[in-house]
């Protein structure tokens, strides 16, 4: 419980984009290759431990079918300052399931995909629709994409239930433009209606009355949330055998925020057998319209919000990665095998979100809160 | 509504490049060659060689950040296929 909305809200999101990652976003309308994928993730970082496995599993039938099954957990264990402001430690569990299918005619690739994800006090279903096709002498990828989610908000030890949908459009395109250079296009509309707030996050305000000066209330959000992102993604084969990415992102939504994403990434091969990378990413936001660190007064506005994902923020990631690929002859039925160690580190800094798990200062004026992570993913892939 | 009329606007330039577009362009001649995309089919040059794992990344971003997305996540390769 408590975990933040967006966290839990989006979830499901991503298995869509795991089951269709292999299966024609924005890629050339091929059947993806069969293969099974066993993935640890960790995320530690600002008093939150989750982790736990992800297992994909791909199978083709005949030239034009592939199916996919996949099955995802995080392990929470949550003592984030929120949580310590207004709540409890505590430990979850959330598991997610999800089943895709793909049919390849000629140069079209159409997939639907279905996707459940429970948690004690949350539920999601959700369905997803691409169409993919190559076009241009199969120098250019267009794929389009539909989902439509239902998420059932409850709170534990209680009656409380409320619904959210979800709806995304998406247009991806994928564009060949010189024998060394790759262009990736990709647009998303996502609409939101319902109870999109976490119920257990509280926001402040100032309270004489209180001994420390302010108190706490539900939080309130907007009943509805539209939100655009453009992307724009640069790949270049360099003179010698390596990769370098370009990528930048815009996002606005009609709560107010506006984010800029930029990203570099390099890729090397060392030999036959070893892939280095190195990535960084900056991200900054503006907060969102309703958003306050600390209200003048209980019920300021209709609607309140202090989640730090919704204030004004910079984040940095930089990360680093290894893989090590071999062809397998000794087994029957097996290929190839990947392995792969990814590691990130992120520092997250607000500019308008305050700690109060900090003592001794005045009300509204505790110290901006920041906070580092560290994520780890660590997996094998075995094409069969 | 103007992020409405955006979409709208956006939307009716993917339908207009799936029918009519296509039509009238259908003739060109691929500038990059078959033989000659062996670079473009090196794994190094796909925005999505890490699936799972870069969707996980995915994942903690939405979790942390207020934009969602737009995330990609594969694609590249050479269409030689």
């Amino acid at each position: 419980m408590a975990v933040a909305a967006t966290e839990r809200f989006f979830l499901r999101l991503v298995l869509l984009t795991v089951l269709f990652a292999g299966s024609g976003v924005a890629r050339t309308a091929v059947l993806p290759e069969e293969a099974a994928d066993v993935l640890y993730h960790r995320y530690e970082g600002g008093g939150m431990t989750i982790d736990g496995p992800s297992v994909l599993v791909r199978k083709n039938i005949g030239e034009q079918f592939s199916i996919s099954g996949h099955y995802y957990v995080d392990s929470v264990s949550a003592a984030s300052v929120d949580v310590l402001a207004t709540a409890s430690e505590y430990t979850e569990e959330r598991t997610e399931y999800s089943a895709g299918f793909d049919f390849l005619k000629e140069k079209t690739l159409m997939s639907v995909g279905y996707v459940q994800s429970d948690e004690n006090d949350f539920e999601a279903r959700s369905i997803h629709l691409s169409i993919s096709q190559d076009m241009f002498g199969d120098l250019t990828n267009l794929t389009l994409g539909y989902s439509v989610g239902w998420d059932e908000v409850g709170k534990v030890d209680s009656d409380f239930s409320e619904d959210a949908r979800r709806q995304n459009y998406r247009i991806g395109i994928t564009q060949v433009l010189t024998r060394n250079m790759l262009l990736g296009f990709n647009y998303e509309a996502i609409t939101d209606r319902g109870f999109l707030n976490n119920p257990y996050r509280r926001v402040r305000y100032e309270d004489p009355l209180s001994p420390r000066g302010y108190e706490y209330q539900d939080e309130v959000y907007p009943e509805t949330r539209t939100s655009n992102a453009s992307a724009l993604r640069l790949l270049y084969y360099l003179p010698y055998r390596a990769s370098i990415k370009g990528e930048y992102r815009y996002y606005s939504d009609t709560w107010g925020i506006e984010a800029h994403t930029i990203e570099a990434a390099y890729v090397h091969p060392i030999g036959s057998h070893w892939i280095a990378e190195a990535k960084v990413r900056y991200y900054k936001q503006s907060d969102a319209d309703f958003y306050s660190d600390l209200y003048p007064f209980r019920d300021a506005q209709s609607v309140l919000a202090r989640d730090k994902e919704l204030s004004k923020f910079t984040g940095m990631t930089y990360g680093v990665g290894i893989s090590y690929g071999t062809e397998v002859r000794e087994f029957s039925g097996v290929d190839k095998l990947e392995f792969s160690l990814l590691l990130d580190f992120m520092e997250f800094s607000y500019d308008n979100f305050r700690d109060v798990t900090e003592t001794g200062f005045a009300v509204g004026e505790e110290p901006l809160y920041e906070f580092d992570a560290t994520v780890t993913r660590a997996y094998v892939t075995v094409y069969y | 509504m103007k992020t409405r009329k955006m979409t709208a606007g956006l939307l009716i330039g993917a339908v207009f490049a799936l029918t009519g577009g296509c039509a009238s362009l259908a003739e060109i001649e691929p500038w990059v060659k078959p033989y000659e995309r062996d670079n473009l089919a090196d794994p190094i040059m796909s925005l999505g060689r890490h699936a799972s794992a870069g969707s996980y990344m995915n994942h903690v971003y939405q979790s942390r950040e207020g934009a969602r997305g737009a995330e990609g996540g594969a694609g590249g390769g050479c269409g030689c296929n």
